[in-house]
């Protein structure tokens, strides 16, 4: 602690020193005043012997301080006295740095909540997905998930491979829960024994599901979420033992989850075992979500590699039944593409993130700008004082660091200021961000962000000091004193940087502005989409399901849901109502199967394409407003008398027999050798996978039909949405008549997803208006701070020619030349800025393609559009000032001299 | 800034003959001036200040010790004094400067050439 007590002890060691010099002049002048020479002769000899006290003092003290340090104080105390002389610069230049800054911190704040943080699990980078694709399955490339695993894969990969600690596969559902006051529709996880020790999270109260609960027929059991556990049982640890109805069978409650605990992406209430039985499994069912834990120094390519291994095995060892062939899965070419657990979970919402993230980069260098503007135009004032600190002996570098730690003090002030408002900035996004941004709830500002502002804020300090610093630290000593308080008409170097800004700043703009229009084109072409649906904002739907542990007779089920519909289209204010398998954009996952034609001939062993499967009740297609190209619906005594009925979309009809109304009357089915199925109608095409999705090709099945594989069979859709349309709908009191409407039917049956219909197109679009409104927000904050300026440099250079533009008036330049001479001069910058912000546009914008509908990168309009408002802003901007330029007196001007 | 090293001596022999010098009794920084300079017949042309920043090393480098005392002409100064390490410290520079010194003189030796 030496040096601690030295920094203590300085400012006595410092007097002590000054007192010894003291004495040392002092004896030596006595000497010579000794020996004969004259007092005042003494004085100055004995200094000019001794040498520059100052400078030595300066030196010993070097030696006990670290002089960088000192300095560094120094500077920063001189930095918070000349900001202190110049307030308004002060918090004009900090709030730009801390709105800059701010917007920075929120959006990196997401980003690396999102994109940077790794899951949270142990040993998070080992966790993988078991994606796989099958470009041989026409239909599944619509599928964002590519092709899912079926239990049988589960369990030979399982079973057989050499690269996985762990797998398991599970899937996410619904369930009612009965027996605790309301009946309610809660969100299930099945799982696969291997999901839990996959994903390594300790139980908080409990034990996880063990491989004996996997057992088919085996005693019921269930794990809860915390939230769940919360809400329901108020976090009672002695739940554990007890029995809840779950889809109407009881189940022991073993264990909790503890909060936070996800399934992958998917929140939860209730985890249950799948329980597979072996016996049963089938080669086909693909609809399971894999995940799996690599070996330590498996890599992904291996994994790759194993699963194509065990693909050949899977096929030998399962098959769909008697006299199929288990190598038809051949053709799809199943192909694994095993991808990080995190890439899962993030989707393609990283590249919106990064495009998100760059853009408010732009706005932090044009902020920079800005700032640099500022400085160049106070430092315009300081020259004097710089002057004067060159001539007392302060070496360039000297100065320039001063100047610099000026201007990083100012970008760290502005970075406190920027993380209080990015805290605010946070809660904005996470409102405003599409609910199905993943890790929404693990937004948060932490460590690395904090440590990312002030990388931030020191860099930007040191950007748009280094300008200035360098501009004025040089060596002008002389002149700056000669020139010193005369108002000269500035050289055009001088204006070079001011005005190099300005062009910098109108074409970042421009960039910026160029990315917010094409989102806005995007929008508005999105809007002219034809959903497939008409009057969103009227349309109720709500999901039922009847559980067979309820209604066990399928019959009955669809009676049940009719009568529903029945008392629903009672209520007053209710025009019609109709239910379907799955609203479109409601992303339930609906059934694929290919469809073979009557008229058509199919090569043996060949698998048609996937289609959409969709059931739906007479009236729904009225109800939602989507139109019936060709034919009739179905009707109510046609699905009760199990009548082979179906209708197909626009596409498919157009595909098979060329025109919808060809359609009529032809006949098509699921699986060879079972009876045809007339169809009856033609649907128009629906956006079912959101408005960026081409339509898919739709079969419409009746609610009620005959098992297109077990002759005799009748199988109903037993979980639908139902749809009523009323101007009431979305109310409370509304809602309230639904539900008992419902109840009045069946008192055991909840309401889940109880949404408008706008509420699920406006999600579907969630993203491209988040974008909109991300990249709006930053062309605006842009566009600010570009015509700030603008207006900036033209006031400062016309404040500069005062004098100048007062000789053009005194010599007869009318107020106008001089307002057209201003104009001319900004404009020409904003034009400049706008030529190479379009060339960079050009460049950048193709980074968004993925991210635009129905517009393309380059879109003319948009270009024109955006380069026609900056230029027309800019020339606004410039007005001002011109308009102050005319106004000059010139008797007054030249006698400010 | 100015490095101290900027002298006509080369580095560390002001140091050096301030400690010799100290080595023979302690005194404080104006004798010592006058001893250095009166010791080498007035050869070697230092400011008397640069002596002030070589004390302050040698102090803090614990090579000297200082003390406020009463001169022989009856003022308060600061008095100079060799400690054990800087005893050490000089032994050890002499030493090396000799060899040094050997050096440069044969290699300047006439009649090799």
């Amino acid at each position: 602690m030496n040096w601690l007590r030295q920094l203590f002890s300085r400012r006595q060691a410092y007097r002590e020193l000054s007192e010894e010099i003291q004495a040392h002049l002092d004896e030596k002048v006595e000497e010579l005043v000794a020996e004969g020479m004259p007092r005042e002769e003494a004085i100055f000899s004995a200094r000019r012997e001794f040498g520059n006290v100052g400078l030595i003092e300066e030196d010993c003290r070097e030696v006990w301080a670290w002089p960088s340090v000192e300095d560094f104080l120094f500077d920063i105390r001189y930095g918070l006295r000349s900001l202190r002389r110049s307030p308004l610069f002060a918090v004009v230049a900090l709030l730009t740095i801390a709105i800059g800054i701010a917007a920075n911190a929120a959006v990196f704040s997401v980003v690396n909540s999102v994109l940077l943080k790794p899951l949270n699990y142990p040993r998070a980078d080992e966790l993988v997905a078991l994606h796989q694709v099958a470009p041989g399955a026409e239909g599944l490339a619509d599928f964002e998930n590519g092709l899912l695993l079926s239990a049988s894969m589960y369990f030979t990969y399982s079973d057989h491979n050499r690269t996985f600690q762990s797998l398991g596969v599970w899937t996410a559902g619904a369930a009612n829960v009965t027996g605790m006051a309301e009946p309610e529709q809660v969100r299930t996880v099945a799982v696969s024994d291997g999901v839990l020790q996959t994903l390594n999270v300790p139980p908080l109260v409990g034990r996880w599901l063990s491989p004996a609960d996997q057992v088919p027929n085996s005693a019921g059991r269930v794990m809860l979420s915390y939230g769940y556990w919360q809400r329901r049982f108020g976090g009672d640890r002695t739940v554990i033992g007890r029995n809840i109805n779950v889809d109407s069978q009881p189940r022991e409650i073993i264990g909790v989850m503890p909060l936070g605990f996800r399934f992958v992406d998917a929140d939860f209430d209730l985890a249950l075992p799948f329980a597979f039985d072996r016996g049963k499994t089938i080669l086909a069912g693909f609809g399971l979500q894999g995940v799996a834990r690599l070996k330590p120094g498996a890599t992904i390519a291996q994994a790759n590699a194993d699963l194509t291994r065990m693909l050949p095995i899977w096929m030998d060892s399962w098959t769909n039944g008697p006299g199929t062939n288990p190598h038809i899965y051949e053709a799809w070419r199943i192909t694994p593409m095993i991808r990080p657990l995190k890439q899962q979970v993030v989707g393609n919402v990283g590249e919106l993130l990064w495009v998100v993230m760059g853009t408010i980069g732009v706005v932090m260098l044009i902020a920079c700008a800005n700032v640099t503007n500022l400085l160049l135009v106070r430092l315009e004032a300081r020259q004097q004082e710089l002057a004067v600190r060159a001539a007392l002996g302060a070496g360039r570098v000297r100065i320039v660091r001063g100047l610099l730690v000026e201007s990083v003090m100012l970008g760290i002030m502005g970075g406190l200021v920027g993380v209080g408002l990015a805290y605010a900035g946070v809660q904005f996004l996470v409102a405003v961000g599409p609910s199905n941004l993943p890790r929404l709830n693990e937004i948060t500002i932490d460590g690395r962000t904090l440590a990312f502002t002030f990388v931030l804020s020191v860099l930007s300090g040191l950007l748009f000091g280094l300008i200035p610093a360098l501009k004025y630290a040089g060596p002008r000593t002389a002149s700056a004193l000669q020139s010193a308080g005369r108002t000269v008409s500035v050289s055009r170097e001088r204006h070079r940087a001011r005005n190099l800004l300005v062009v910098g700043q109108v074409a970042m703009a421009m960039v910026l502005l160029m990315s917010a229009g094409l989102m806005i084109r995007t929008f508005g072409a999105l809007r002219k989409v034809d959903p497939g649906f008409a009057d969103p904002q009227h349309l109720q739907t709500m999901r039922i399901s009847i559980p067979d542990s309820l209604i066990a007779e399928p019959e009955r089920v669809t009676r049940t849901q009719n009568e529903i519909l029945d008392k629903l289209t009672a209520i007053p204010g209710v025009r019609s109502a109709g239910f379907v398998s799955e609203m479109p954009m409601e992303g339930f996952g609906s059934g694929w199967d290919g469809v073979y034609a009557e008229d058509k001939v199919y090569a043996d062993d060949s698998i048609p394409p996937l289609r959409l499967f969709k059931y739906l009740s007479p009236g729904l297609l009225q109800t939602s407003g989507t139109r019936l190209i060709a034919g009739r619906e179905m009707r109510w005594s046609e699905i009760y008398g199990l009548q082979a009925e179906v209708m197909v979309s626009e596409s498919l009809a157009r595909e098979m027999w060329g025109t919808p109304s060809a359609a009529l009357g032809k006949h098509l089915h699921e699986i060879p050798n079972m009876p045809w199925n007339e169809v009856v109608g033609v649907v128009q095409d629906v956006r079912e996978n959101g408005l960026q999705q081409a339509a898919p090709e739709i079969v419409y099945w009746p609610p009620i039909i005959k098992s297109p594989f077990v002759p005799g069979l009748v199988y109903a859709q037993r979980t639908v949405t139902f749809v009523v349309r009323s101007d009431r709908a979305g109310t409370e009191s509304f809602l309230n008549e639904v539900r008992a409407a419902v109840w009045s039917v069946n008192p055991e049956l909840p309401l889940a997803s109880v949404r408008t219909m706008q509420e699920v197109y406006d999600k579907s679009v969630a993203r491209t208006s988040f974008t909109l409104v991300m990249l709006g927000i930053a062309g605006t904050m842009a566009l600010a701070l570009g015509i700030i300026g603008i207006y900036g440099v033209m006031s400062y250079t016309v404040s500069q020619r005062k004098r100048e533009i007062g000789i053009r008036l005194a010599l007869g330049a009318q107020g106008r030349d001089v307002l057209h001479m201003v104009l001319r001069q900004g404009t020409r910058l904003a034009i400049v800025g706008v030529i190479i912000g379009i060339a960079a546009a050009l460049a950048l914008t193709r980074l968004m393609t993925n991210l635009l509908f129905g517009v393309s990168a380059h879109d003319p309009v948009t270009f024109v559009a955006v380069a026609v408002l900056l230029i027309l802003i800019a020339s606004v901007a410039c007005y001002i000032p011109a308009r102050r330029a005319t106004l000059i007196d010139p008797i007054i001007a030249l006698r400010y001299e | 800034m100015k490095k101290p090293e900027q002298r006509d001596l080369f580095p560390g022999a002001l140091e050096m003959m301030i400690l010799r010098t100290l080595k023979r009794q302690p005194m404080h920084g104006y004798a010592l001036v006058q001893q250095i300079k009166r010791t080498s017949n007035d050869v070697l042309q230092i400011e008397e200040g640069s002596l002030y920043p070589a004390l302050q090393r040698l102090l803090k480098e614990d090579f000297v010790k200082a003390e406020w005392g009463i001169s022989s002409t009856n003022r308060r100064v600061r008095i100079y004094k060799l400690t054990a390490a800087g005893g050490r410290h000089l032994e050890r520079e002499v030493s090396s400067f000799e060899r040094m010194l050997k050096g440069i003189t044969q290699v300047l030796a006439p009649g090799e050439l």
